[in-house]
């Protein structure tokens, strides 16, 4: 079935895919803010413990969602892995070590003998909950702004200079960081917006997880009141970085010679001309307010289904205005012709088509995670739950 | 743009080196103690014996230990080919992203969806459910192994893909060819076997440390039995496909295997050497390794290689300076074509932009021609001697690994005889020789991966893509400093691991189970 699609509509359903999964790793990031309020939630030993481990029964699924973004980017758009990935360096080597000191910090965290001792992995399940969740944002901010790369396939054969055979070439020695600093077009601001806009929104999801997820009066009361400050601090970054985004001038491309120029409100464009889309982000952000809503004044737990939902919506749609409608996605400041698109990055289509069907695996491994995750979550996390659990982080 | 940067190469080698062989520390233990687990609580399920269930729950503890740090240092893996090999990832993404894409998809979830289960659902599912978690968990942690060793064969042995010379990369024709690659095939086999031995000699060795402290002797000896056995067949399994991968290097790879057997002069009826010591190279012949010392089996090699005593074994020189007699081309003549086809390529571009078809068409087809030896243009106007890779490192690593494989499979024998015959706690020494024979099996791994990919220098795609095309243009320094931050973190973690195993074992399963309430 998939070899009768177009090579377009291929690559427009794994950019698609690229959203599913970008999207559902922002909504998983909800580990990643939780790590940033062990201490503000957790005034005791057993009070963080319970903190830990409610998030600790979760964090896999997050940290393979970031695996599989990674790898589905690389198959499907791998001039994107090259340029993003070898190019912005030190921003993804930074996203990395913080990733690395998660990934054993659960585990070590209350062990005997654990040579760094539990406030250390501590902090270190706190830098990756800032550090993860801020600059992933940034980098896809990235996707609005630009970067400073040039991209030459002819280098590949260019022997006669002497010079290395690189395709890809970042054009500042920043490698990336200069994405928090960069004042043209006050990219910076937007950058910084959507990175600290994603950190409060993990926080705030993190809120409604433990409120629904842990059994104690204490915890629940000090959520509520951290989730109102939250909240708003979200909103404020949030709706800058959508208002802002309606006025600037975007990467467009001709359909026929794939041109790339500057298009004034193209991100705004994008949302009159593909109207399901509005209707998708209207929808989330409606959602991820919604959840909020419910835990504050109705003194429901249920919120995080409908703020989750919500991120994935919001999420989903902005992945859309990025990559659809004849829009650069990874647009370069320094080239504009060098800009990635969906159509001049992705893999061939015998490579997508095969890509294509292990796709249709995705539901069913969605549905053994959902049904793993309600066994898990059938008992609440409480004081003798933790007791009693033999392999408690 | 700068020149070639040979230091940028190296440094950049050097961190995936570092990086790939921390994350081959852990990935063995996971491959073969899920395994051992899952075949530990099928027997708990089986016969309803709470001791299995401590048994099962104690190696659980070591597994999870091990596992965390596993996945921490593969994480960094994935990413090194964007971060760090760039115009590689672009070359060869439309074939090597898709393995890694589908182990994510397939394996990685399914390990880390049921890994929760079987940590914290001894209360919560029933037990059927949990025994297929376990099981699962292990077949989930195979499978990751299976697509990324598709990927690594594919880079030593590129089948089922076409270069396109529009896009500047190769492109994917046949999915079926790459998943059924000879080589991949062989080296799923050998490595999860060699995972499953490392495992098992593990939890051989732990135990027996028990016995020599006298403490836990049921848990220790019942724990010996499965894992020996277990073991056992690994150990055959692996000396098995360890022989056809051998073989399928023979054919695929002279050059590495003429480095891993220091051959530098072709023969026919070549022997084998058993066991060698190199001394230093004679002044007249700086570029060859001598030995100073060796063991060698007559014709062992010919037939090692191709199944026939009699058959050519091309040696070093002979790939290097061609062999007419036997048909081989030597490397100049392959850098000369090489250069030709990188050449062509050009002008194919060229003459597109200029929308000359006819020149086009005609610069195809020389590109076509010389494709074959693609890679070797890069090394246009330099020594030939740069495509040798490092025989002494080749050469060591793999007999290491051989010798230390047939050891493990006697070892393992005499052992479980002695433990079916209840005769095991006397014989001290042997259980000392069990105990300081795990850091052998995990020198046994990590010298295979040095054979698999030293001895393949300099192709990251071999004949199609030298490293010095692969690398990321980064700055040294910069490389320098991961480099150095990677090997402190990571040996900080594995001093953490290493430590909180060593008090987990202590502790013994005694403790492990006391805490249970249920
Ligand atoms: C416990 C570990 C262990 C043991 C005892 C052995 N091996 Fe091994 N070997 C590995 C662990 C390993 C490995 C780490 O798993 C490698 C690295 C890459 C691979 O495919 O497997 C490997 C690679 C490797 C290669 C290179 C394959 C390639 O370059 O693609 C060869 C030729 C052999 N092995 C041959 C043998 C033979 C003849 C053995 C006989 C006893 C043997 N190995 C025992
Ligand atoms: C896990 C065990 C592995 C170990 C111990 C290992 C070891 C090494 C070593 C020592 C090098 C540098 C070789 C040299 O000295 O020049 C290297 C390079 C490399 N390996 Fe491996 N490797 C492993 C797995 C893999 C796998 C599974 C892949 C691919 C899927 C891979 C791909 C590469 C690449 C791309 C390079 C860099 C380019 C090069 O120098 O050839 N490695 N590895
Ligand atoms: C360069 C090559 C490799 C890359 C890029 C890579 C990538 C990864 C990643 C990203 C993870 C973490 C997955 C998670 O989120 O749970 C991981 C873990 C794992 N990988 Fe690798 N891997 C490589 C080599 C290998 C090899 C050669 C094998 C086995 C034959 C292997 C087997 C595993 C297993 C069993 C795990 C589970 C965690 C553990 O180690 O205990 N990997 N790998």
């Amino acid at each position: 079935m998939f070899e009768n699609l177009s090579f377009l509509s291929l690559q427009q359903y794994w950019w698609f895919l690229i959203a599913v999964l970008g999207a559902l790793l922002v909504f998983l990031l909800f580990v990643q803010g939780g790590q940033t309020l062990i201490y503000k939630l957790g005034k005791t030993e057993i009070e963080r413990t319970m903190l830990v481990n409610s998030l600790g029964r979760k964090w896999e699924i997050t940290f393979t969602t970031l695996v599989t973004f990674g790898g589905a980017f690389f198959a499907s758009f791998p001039l994107f892995y090259s340029t993003s990935f070898g190019g912005a360096y030190w921003v993804w080597m930074a996203i990395l070590f913080a990733f690395i000191l998660q990934a054993v910090s659960y585990e070590y965290r209350t062990k005997a003998n654990n040579f760094l001792g539990t406030k250390t992995y501590e902090t270190f399940l706190f830098i990756n909950g800032a550090v993860g969740s801020i600059l992933l944002g940034v980098a896809v901010a990235t996707f609005f702004t630009g970067s400073q790369f040039s991209v030459d396939k002819m280098n590949l054969v260019d022997l006669t200079s002497g010079n290395m055979p690189i395709i890809s070439a970042w054009k500042n020695p920043w490698h990336g960081l200069e994405a928090v600093w960069t004042t043209k077009n006050l990219a910076f601001m937007l950058n910084l917006a959507l990175g600290l806009a994603v950190f409060f929104l993990a926080r705030v999801l993190a809120l409604l997880y433990f409120m629904n997820n842990i059994n104690n009066e204490v915890i629940i009361q000090r959520a509520k009141i951290c989730l109102k400050r939250n909240a708003v601090i979200f909103l404020i970054f949030f709706l800058f970085f959508v208002i802002r985004l309606m006025f600037i001038d975007g990467f467009a491309y001709h359909a026929d010679t794939k041109e790339v120029y500057m298009q004034a409100h193209k991100y705004f464009n994008n949302l009159t001309e593909m109207p399901l889309v509005l209707i998708i982000f209207l929808t989330g952000v409606v959602g991820v307010l919604y959840g909020i809503f419910i835990n504050l004044f109705k003194n429901s737990n249920k919120g995080i289904w409908f703020s989750g939902a919500g991120t994935i919506l919001t999420v989903l749609a902005l992945f859309f205005l990025a990559g659809y409608n004849n829009t650069s996605y990874y647009p370069s400041t320094f080239d504009l012709q060098s800009s990635l698109t969906i159509e001049n990055s992705s893999s061939s289509q015998y490579t997508l088509t095969v890509m294509s069907y292990v796709s249709l695996m995705i539901p069913f491994v969605a549905a053994y995670i959902w049904w793993a995750w309600k066994s898990m979550d059938k008992v609440s996390i409480s004081e003798t739950e933790m007791e009693e659990d033999d392999h408690a982080y | 743009m700068q020149q070639i940067d040979f230091s940028l190469v190296d440094w950049s080698r050097a961190q995936f080196a570092l990086t790939a062989m921390y994350h081959w520390i852990f990935v063995p233990l996971t491959l073969g103690l899920s395994f051992i687990l899952a075949i530990m609580e099928s027997i708990y399920v089986k016969t309803g014996n709470p001791e299995w269930k401590k048994i099962t729950k104690f190696w659980m503890n070591l597994f999870g230990i091990n596992f965390a740090i596993g996945v921490a240092t593969g994480i960094i893996l994935e990413f090194e080919f964007g971060t760090n090999w760039s115009n590689y990832s672009w070359f060869v993404g439309d074939i090597f992203g898709a393995p890694l894409a589908i182990e994510g998809i397939m394996a990685f979830f399914m390990e880390s969806t049921f890994i929760a289960i079987m940590f914290f659902g001894w209360n919560k599912v029933s037990k059927k459910a949990h025994l297929t978690a376990t099981w699962l968990t292990a077949i989930g942690s195979n499978l990751s192994g299976l697509w990324i060793l598709v990927a690594n064969s594919w880079m030593q042995n590129p089948v089922g893909m076409a270069f396109n010379p529009d896009t500047a990369r190769n492109e994917m024709h046949n999915f079926s060819d790459v998943l059924f690659n000879p080589v991949a095939m062989n080296k799923f086999l050998h490595t999860i076997t060699s995972g499953y031995l490392l495992a098992a000699i593990f939890v051989v060795g732990v135990s027996s440390w028990f016995l020599l402290k006298k403490r836990e002797e049921q848990f220790a000896m019942k724990s010996i039995i499965v894992a020996s056995l277990f073991g056992i067949l690994a150990a055959v399994y692996t000396i098995f496909s360890g022989d056809e991968s051998a073989r399928v290097v023979a054919k695929h790879q002279p050059m590495k295997f003429a480095a891993m057997e220091a051959l530098y002069d072709g023969q026919q009826n070549a022997p084998l050497v058993a066991v060698g010591f190199f001394g230093s190279p004679s002044p007249e012949q700086p570029n060859q390794q001598q030995f100073a010392l060796k063991f060698e089996i007559p014709n062992m090699l010919s037939y090692l290689a191709f199944l026939d005593a009699n058959a050519f074994v091309p040696g070093i020189r002979d790939l290097v300076h061609g062999n007419e007699e036997r048909g081989i081309i030597s490397y100049k003549e392959k850098i000369a074509k090489g250069k030709v086809a990188i050449d062509a390529l050009a002008a194919y571009k060229n003459a597109k932009k200029a929308k000359n078809e006819q020149e086009a068409a005609d610069a195809l087809k020389v590109f076509k021609e010389n494709f074959n030896y693609f890679g070797y243009g890069y090394y246009f106007g330099k020594d030939p001697h740069m495509l040798v890779p490092n025989v002494k490192i080749s050469f060591y690593a793999f007999h290491t690994m051989v010798i230390l494989g047939g050891f493990f499979l006697v070892l393992l024998i005499y052992i479980y005889f002695l433990a079916r015959n209840n005769k095991l706690q006397d014989k001290r020494w042997l259980l000392w020789t069990a105990l300081w024979t795990i850091p052998l099996v995990y020198l046994a791994q990590q010298a295979g991966w040095v054979v698999a990919e030293v001895g393949r220098q300099p192709w990251v795609i071999q004949d199609l893509m030298p490293n010095i095309a692969a690398v990321s243009q980064i700055d040294t320094y910069s490389v320098q400093i991961t480099f150095f931050l990677f090997l402190l973190v990571f040996t900080a973690l594995l001093i953490a691991e290493i430590k909180i195993m060593l008090t987990t074992v202590r502790k013994g399963p005694e403790i492990t189970e006391n805490s249970t309430k249920k």
